[in-house]
C-alpha cells in the first residue's frame, strides 16, 4: 500500500492519468513472460521525462518504496516481476528516438523505444543495429540494456553490451549520472557503462542511451542443414567455427521445436528430421557465397541429410522470423513452458546437447532444445504442467543438473536472459562466494536502501523459488 | 455496479467454466501487444491488451482479484477483432475465452440489471435478431424514413443534432433501403446459366438480406457466373454472432442449432457467406457446440463447409475472367473476422488486382480493426471513433477513390469514416461483391460497344 500523502505527491508529479493503483491496473503488471512468477505491485507509474523519474526515485528512496522498471514485460527471468511490491515504473511515454548521428554512426534513444522500431529507423538510413533478441518486435531498448539481451546474431556481432556507448541514468539517491560518450575509445575511469548494462534495474534507472551502429551488410544468404543425428548436427557447429568461419547466425532447432514452429508458421520447415541448423551469413557478395558454400560442405561431411539454401530474401526472412517464435510456439504443446538459457563455450555444444537429452530422459521430461548454437547459448525448454506437482519437482531437479553440467563445461547458468528471481539461487554456483560479495558491495554502494528492483540477482535462499504470493 | 454477491457468483463461474488449459497456454510473451488496437489507442495500457485481459481472466479463476468494474470495463473495451490470435505463436484461442468471460459476467449481472438496459438487450437480442420479419420491419421503417421525405425534413431542420454525433453521421451513411415488398420476396433456388461446378447454400444474414439486400443479390449473381447452383434455405436464422459476443451464449447456441438444421440436408459443397462477421461465427459452430453430444458432430460438419464468397470465387477461377472498371485506385480494408478467423485475406486482394484499370494499393495496417466490431461503434463510440480516425489517415494516404470491405459493419464504418473526413462524393466504400459485379457489368458494356 502506498500511503495517501505519497500517492498524492506521485500523482502531482506524473499527473493522475499516469498513476494507477486500481486492482485490475496493478494485476496486469504483476507478471512478465517468466512462468510461475506473479506478485502484485502497489501502484503503476508512468513518468513522462527524466525529471519526473528523478522526483519519483527521490520519494521512493526516502520512503523505502521498491521501484521495478519495466519495458514490455517480455523478461524471462522474472526480472520485472514486482516480488516485493512497490512501484512498477513504465516507460511508455519515454519512447522517442532522439537522434540518428550519421557522422558518428550512433543512435540516441529514450529507454521505452521498441527495439524493432529503432532497428527499422536506422535501417532506413542504411545503418545496422545488430542485437536482435527474439522479442525485438515488442521489447524495449531499456529492457535490452538492463538484461544485456543477445539474439540470433550474437555469434558474429556480439550482444547489446557491445553496442552501448553512453548512458544516462537516475541513481537511487535521485541524482543523474552520464556515462561514456560517442567515443570509440574512452578509458576515463571505471567503465560504468558496462556496469549498468545487464544490471537488471538493480543499480540505476536508465533514462537515455546512445548506441553504436554499423554499416548495413551488402548482402546475406540463409540456409538450412537437416540432420537425423543430433550429435552430428552439434558437431557441425564446432566444425564450422574451427574452420575459421563466423556466420552471422548459427541456430539449432531440434525436432519438437521444428514441429511446434511449423504448426504456427507454415513455411515448410522439415518436421521429419531430428534437428536442423539455420545458418545465415552476411557481408560482401563474394564472401557470403564462399562461406555459404564452404559451410554447406562441412554440413554434408558431418552427415547432414540435406542442405537447402533459402529461395529468396522473403523466404530467408520467414525462416528467421519463424525461429524467433520458437519459444512461444513450443508453449502451445503443454500448459507450462519453462525455458532456460544455459550457455557453454561453443566447442562444447555437442556435449551439452547430449547431456540435456540424457537429463531429460533421466527425469522423464519432455525437453525441446533450440538456441544460438553458434555462440554456445542453448535454450532447453521444458514442456510441463504447473498443476502436476511431481512433474514440476522433476523439472527443478533437471534444470539444476543442466546448470551444473554447463558450469562443468566452462559455461554459465544464463547466457542472455538474466538472473532476476528465477536464477538467483544458482548465481553463486557460477560466481563463487567472492564474486557474489563483490557484486553485493557494488549494489550496497549504489543503492544502500535496496529500493531498485529488490529481490533480484541476489537470492535470499539457495533453493529455487517456485511460486511467489 | 457489480454487487458483492454478483462478484462471488462470477468468480465461482469463472472457476467452473473458463478453459484453464487455454489460460495457461498464454505464456505472456507479449507478441500480441502490437496487434491490439485498444492497447495502442489506449496509450499502451496493458489492461487493454490481450495479454492483460487473459491475465485478468486467469486472476479471477485463481481468486487473486474480484470482477470489479475495471475488469468488466477492459473486457467490454475489447473489439473482439481477434488480431491477437493470428500473431499468437502459442495458439491461444482468445476469442473463445472472451466470449465465455463476457457470458459469465452478463448472465450473472442480468438479474440485477436496470430496467432500460434489460429492455434494450431484450429488444435487440431476443426480439430483433431472432426474428427476420421484425428485422425486415425495422429496416423497412428506416426505408420509409428515407423515402417519405422525413429524412429530408430531419436534415433540413437539424433534428439530427439531437442525436449523439456518430449516430447522426451513421444515419447519413445508411444505404438506400429496399422496400418491404422487395425484402419479402427473396429467391430460394438459383441455377447457373452453364454447367454446375458446385452446389452451394447461401447464408443470407439478417442485416445483409435487408439493409444490404443489393449486396446479397450481387453475391448470388457472382456465384451463378462462377458456376454455382445456389440453394437459399428459407428457414435460416441470424448467425448468433451478436449474441455470442454480447454475453448471450445460450441464445447463440439456439440459433446455431436452428441453422444447422436448416442447412444440413441440402447436400451442398459449401455454405457461402458474404459477411466476415457472420462467416467467422458460423465456422465456429463446431466449437460452440462441442460439449453437446447431440450436436457436436453436426456442428463440426456445418462449420467445415463455411466459405467466404471471395474464397469460393478464387477457387472457381473467377479472377481469371476479364473484369474491368473505369480507371481508379482501390484499397482493401480487411474484415477482422474474415482475416483472423476465416483466414481469408489473399483472395479478396487477388480478385481486386485482377480487375483491369484498377490500381490496387495496400493500405498501411489494413489488417487492423476499423472499430466497427458489431455494435461496438455504438456502445464504445469514443474508442471506436479514435480507431476509425487513425484508420482513415491510412486510407487517405493510399489516395484510393474506392475502399473495399467484406463485411456490412466494416462497410458502414468506412462510410462513416469518409463522412468524418469530409470526403463524401470523392471517396466511396463498397462491398467487394458489389464492386466485382460492377466490374463484370462494365466489362460487358465495353465488350458490347466494341461489337
Amino acid at each position: 500500500m502506498i500511503q495517501a500523502d505519497i500517492k498524492e505527491k506521485l500523482q502531482q508529479i506524473v499527473g493522475p492519468e499516469n498513476y494507477d493503483d486500481s486492482k485490475a491496473g496493478r494485476l496486469v503488471y504483476s507478471y512478465d513472460a517468466s512462468p510461475q512468477f506473479q506478485s502484485m505491485p502497489d501502484a503503476v507509474v508512468a513518468p513522462r521525462n527524466k525529471e519526473e523519474v528523478q522526483k519519483i526515485v527521490k520519494i521512493c528512496n526516502k520512503h523505502r518504496i521498491p521501484i521495478v522498471p519495466r519495458g514490455s514485460g517480455s523478461n524471462l527471468c522474472a526480472g520485472t516481476c514486482p516480488i516485493e511490491g512497490g512501484i512498477v515504473l513504465l516507460f511508455k511515454h519515454m519512447n522517442k528516438i532522439l537522434e540518428i548521428d550519421e557522422e558518428n554512426l550512433t543512435v540516441t534513444v529514450q529507454p521505452g523505444v521498441i527495439t524493432l522500431d529503432m532497428i527499422k529507423a536506422v535501417e532506413e538510413k542504411g545503418l545496422f543495429y545488430p542485437p536482435d533478441p527474439s522479442s525485438m518486435k515488442i521489447s524495449t531498448i531499456g529492457g535490452n540494456i538492463n538484461e544485456n539481451s543477445g539474439g540470433l546474431r550474437g555469434l558474429k556481432y556480439g550482444v547489446t553490451r557491445d553496442y552501448v556507448l553512453a548512458l544516462e541514468a537516475v541513481l537511487a539517491n535521485g541524482e543523474i549520472i552520464r556515462t561514456g560518450g560517442k567515443l570509440a575509445k574512452d578509458v576515463a575511469g571505471y567503465d560504468l557503462t558496462r556496469l549498468l548494462v545487464g544490471s537488471e534495474g538493480t543499480l540505476a534507472i536508465l533514462t537515455e542511451a546512445t548506441l553504436k551502429l554499423v554499416p548495413m551488410p551488402e548482402t546475406k544468404k540463409t540456409m538450412l542443414a537437416l540432420y537425423q543425428d543430433i550429435e552430428a548436427c552439434a558437431q557441425t557447429v564446432s566444425n564450422i567455427i574451427a574452420s575459421r568461419i563466423i556466420p552471422a547466425t548459427l541456430e539449432f532447432l531440434d525436432q519438437p521445436t521444428l514441429q511446434a514452429v511449423e504448426a504456427f508458421a507454415h513455411i515448410g520447415l522439415p518436421t521429419n528430421v531430428k534437428a536442423v541448423l539455420l545458418i545465415e551469413q552476411d557481408g560482401p557478395e563474394e564472401v557470403v557465397e564462399r562461406d555459404i558454400e564452404k559451410m554447406a560442405e562441412i554440413c554434408r561431411a558431418e552427415k547432414a541429410v540435406d542442405v537447402q539454401v533459402a529461395k529468396s530474401p522473403e523466404h530467408a526472412e520467414a525462416l528467421m522470423t519463424a525461429r524467433r517464435t520458437a519459444l512461444s510456439a513450443l508453449a502451445r504443446l503443454k500448459p507450462t513452458t519453462i525455458l532456460e538459457d544455459a550457455t557453454v563455450p561453443r566447442s562444447e555444444i555437442a556435449k551439452m546437447v547430449v547431456a540435456i537429452n540424457g537429463i531429460a530422459e533421466k527425469y522423464g521430461l519432455n525437453i525441446g532444445t533450440f538456441g544460438h548454437a553458434g555462440d554456445g547459448n542453448l535454450h532447453p525448454t521444458c514442456l510441463a504442467d504447473i498443476r502436476d506437482k511431481d512433474e514440476m519437482e522433476r523439472v527443478e531437479k533437471a534444470f539444476a543438473e543442466i546448470f551444473q553440467k554447463a558450469i562443468e563445461l566452462g559455461g554459465t547458468i544464463t547466457g542472455e536472459h538474466g538472473v532476476g528471481v528465477a536464477k538467483a539461487p544458482y548465481l553463486e554456483w557460477k560466481l563463487g562466494h567472492t564474486g557474489i560479495e563483490v557484486m553485493k558491495a557494488i549494489k550496497n554502494a549504489l543503492d544502500p536502501n535496496h529500493i531498485l528492483n529488490p529481490g533480484k540477482v541476489f537470492a535470499k535462499e539457495t533453493n529455487r523459488v517456485v511460486m511467489m504470493k | 455496479m457489480i454487487t458483492a454477491e454478483q462478484q462471488k457468483e462470477i468468480q465461482k463461474k469463472f472457476k467452473e467454466r473458463m478453459d484453464q488449459d487455454q489460460l495457461l497456454n498464454c505464456m505472456r510473451c507479449g507478441f500480441c501487444l502490437p496487434s491490439c488496437p485498444t492497447y495502442i489507442e489506449s496509450g499502451f495500457k496493458e489492461s487493454h491488451s490481450p495479454r492483460g485481459r487473459i491475465a485478468l481472466m486467469k486472476a479471477m479463476v485463481d481468486g487473486i482479484i474480484e470482477p470489479d468494474e475495471d475488469v468488466e470495463r477492459t473486457l467490454n473495451l475489447c473489439l473482439g477483432c481477434r488480431a491477437c490470435e493470428s500473431v499468437c505463436p502459442s495458439g491461444v484461442n482468445y476469442g473463445h475465452l472472451l466470449e465465455e468471460a463476457r457470458d459469465i459476467i452478463q448472465q450473472s449481472k442480468k438479474k440485477k440489471q436496470s430496467l432500460p438496459v434489460k429492455v434494450l438487450r431484450k429488444a435487440v437480442f431476443e426480439e430483433l435478431f431472432l426474428h427476420q420479419n421484425r428485422m425486415r420491419f425495422l429496416t423497412g421503417l428506416i426505408g420509409f424514413y428515407q423515402r417519405s421525405g422525413l429524412q429530408k425534413v430531419a436534415h433540413a431542420t437539424g433534428a439530427l443534432k439531437l442525436l449523439p454525433k456518430n449516430l447522426a453521421s451513421m444515419e447519413k451513411v445508411l444505404p438506400k433501403i429496399p422496400t418491404m415488398k422487395e425484402m419479402k420476396h427473396r429467391p430460394s433456388h438459383l441455377m447457373p446459366k452453364k454447367d454446375v461446378k458446385k452446389r452451394v447454400a447461401f447464408f443470407t444474414g439478417c442485416l445483409m438480406d435487408t439493409m444490404f439486400m443489393k449486396t446479397n443479390d450481387a453475391t448470388m449473381k457472382l456465384l451463378k457466373m462462377a458456376g454455382c447452383e445456389i440453394v437459399i434455405p428459407q428457414n435460416q436464422e441470424c448467425c448468433g454472432a451478436l449474441h455470442g459476443h454480447g454475453g448471450e451464449k445460450e441464445m447463440a447456441k439456439d440459433l446455431a442449432k436452428r441453422n444447422i438444421r436448416a442447412f444440413e440436408d441440402l447436400n451442398v459443397d459449401y455454405i457461402i457467406t458474404n459477411a466476415g462477421g457472420c462467416g467467422a461465427y458460423l465456422i465456429d459452430y463446431g466449437n460452440l457446440l462441442k460439449d453437446d453430444p447431440e450436436w457436436a458432430e453436426r456442428a463440426a460438419e456445418f462449420s467445415s463447409k463455411v466459405k467466404d464468397i471471395s474464397a469460393v470465387l478464387v477457387e472457381l477461377g473467377f479472377h481469371k475472367r476479364k473484369l474491368s472498371l473505369p480507371e481508379q485506385v482501390v484499397t482493401y480494408q480487411d474484415s477482422c473476422h474474415l482475416r483472423n478467423v476465416m483466414k481469408t485475406f489473399s483472395e479478396p486482394r487477388l480478385l481486386l488486382k485482377s480487375i483491369e484499370n484498377v490500381e490496387y494499393r495496400e493500405m498501411k495496417e489494413a489488417d487492423h480493426c476499423c472499430g466497427s466490431a458489431g455494435i461496438y461503434n455504438i456502445v464504445e463510440s469514443e474508442m471506436s471513433m479514435q480507431i476509425l480516425d487513425h484508420k482513415m489517415e491510412n486510407a487517405k494516404a493510399t489516395h484510393a477513390e474506392t475502399i473495399v470491405t467484406a463485411n456490412p459493419g466494416c462497410l458502414l464504418q468506412m462510410k462513416l469514416g469518409i463522412e468524418r473526413l469530409g470526403l463524401s462524393g470523392k471517396v466511396r466504400a463498397v462491398h467487394i461483391a458489389d464492386l466485382l459485379l460492377e466490374a463484370v457489368e462494365a466489362e460487358a458494356e465495353a465488350a458490347a460497344v466494341i461489337k
